[in-house]
């Protein structure tokens, strides 16, 4: 039996396609079969994060109406033969996506795969409730600013409500706080809610937190999920995240400032 | 604590401020969450049944919906004018 996992936010530019190619590249590399899906129809993109824009010849559109197989559609990932990607469709029917439609090729792929990752567009649009209304598990992806926070708060109502675990009234999707774009620094000064903060706002389980890192833009410029740059500090916690998510005991990292020097200190910079 | 904190520490940080703004917001937004779509309609409709025999203002009613664990409590809140502005002119 696999596990749907939904990467949501309701804001956009949070991170969620970085998460979504980060975190699915991450379980398969753990070994586990691996779809991830790309939700936002009409803005294709994870194709793009993930390095497999010129392979894609049919989308997930297609699946849903009979055009391709899922075998025809998914794209075996050149760096990891246990993931495979779904690209989103470009077509600009905003009614292209269908709860029966998603509902048979999510059924379809949980027979082959263990994980199967749903990288939801921002929003609270078709795509997105779609994204999240079959999903066992949610990774809310919060940057530590007012409006994505608020968001996350809506987004949180919409899973409690709207999905298919709500309305058969079965036990509740699971909800994971993914603190990304944070800057200890910046907490320090005063100047960014820190993890406590948004904890308390939110309260949800702590999945991780990423920290704002240069790494993530290099990593998109590539085509190359960050999770694969393992001297970077994204690419670590974002190892971190999947080793927790997969139930290891790792201590949280990065949400500290780094050591620094007598002058730091003293001026406290 | 740096030297410059102690300077800092005199204003309230923006993200102090963000955090009160949120949790006022999120609070306010959570507690209207989980009201039914149809209270705005019922709450118009009621109006106007009130309106056919005293006269109230547009504001002068309000419907909540609490939740608890165990029941659901549908509160309608109307205020009457005073006695001598109440009575519906008679229609011509």
């Amino acid at each position: 039996m696999s596990r749907i996992i939904v990467v949501t936010s309701g804001k956009g530019g949070v991170g969620k396609t970085t998460t979504s190619a980060a975190v699915s590249m991450g379980l398969a590399l753990k070994g586990h079969r691996t779809a991830v899906i790309d939700f936002d129809v009409g803005l294709r993109n994870l194709d793009l994060i993930m390095g497999c824009e010129r392979r894609v010849v049919y989308d997930f559109v297609n699946v849903i109406n009979g055009e391709a197989s899922l075998n025809q559609a998914l794209i075996k990932d050149k760096r990891c033969d246990k993931l495979f990607v779904l690209p989103a469709s470009q077509t600009r029917d905003k009614d292209a996506l269908s709860i029966e439609g998603v509902g048979k090729v999510l059924n379809e792929l949980s027979k082959e795969f263990d994980y199967i990752v749903c990288d939801s567009p921002a929003g609270i649009e078709r795509g997105a409730t779609l994204a999240m209304y079959f999903a066992d598990d949610a990774i809310v992806v919060t940057n530590p600013e007012v409006s994505s926070v608020r968001d996350s708060d809506r987004m949180l109502g919409i899973l409690a409500s709207k999905s298919r675990r709500a309305e058969q009234g079965d036990e509740p999707i699971k909800e994971y706080l993914l603190l990304t774009r944070y800057s200890p620094q910046r907490v320090k000064l005063g100047e960014m809610l820190s993890l406590e903060d948004v904890q308390e706002i939110l309260s949800l389980h702590l999945l991780g937190v990423i920290p704002e890192s240069k790494a993530v833009l290099n990593a998109s410029n590539a085509g190359t999920p960050v999770i694969l740059d393992e001297k970077s500090d994204a690419g670590q916690a974002y190892s971190d995240v999947v080793r927790r998510y997969l139930g290891e005991g790792v201590p949280h990292r990065f949400i500290d400032e780094e050591k620094k020097g007598l002058f730091g200190r003293l001026f406290g910079g | 604590m740096g030297l410059l904190d102690y300077f800092r520490s005199s204003r309230q940080s923006s993200a102090s401020i963000a955090k009160e703004r949120l949790q006022i917001l999120v609070a306010h937004e959570r507690s209207e969450r989980n009201k039914p779509d149809y209270l705005p309609m019922l709450q118009r409709e009621i109006l106007e049944v009130i309106r056919k025999y005293v006269n109230v203002d547009q504001d002068a009613i309000t419907v909540t919906m609490e939740q608890d664990d165990k029941r659901e409590i549908l509160e309608l809140n109307i205020i009457l004018p005073e006695e001598n502005e109440r009575k519906k002119p008679k229609r011509v």
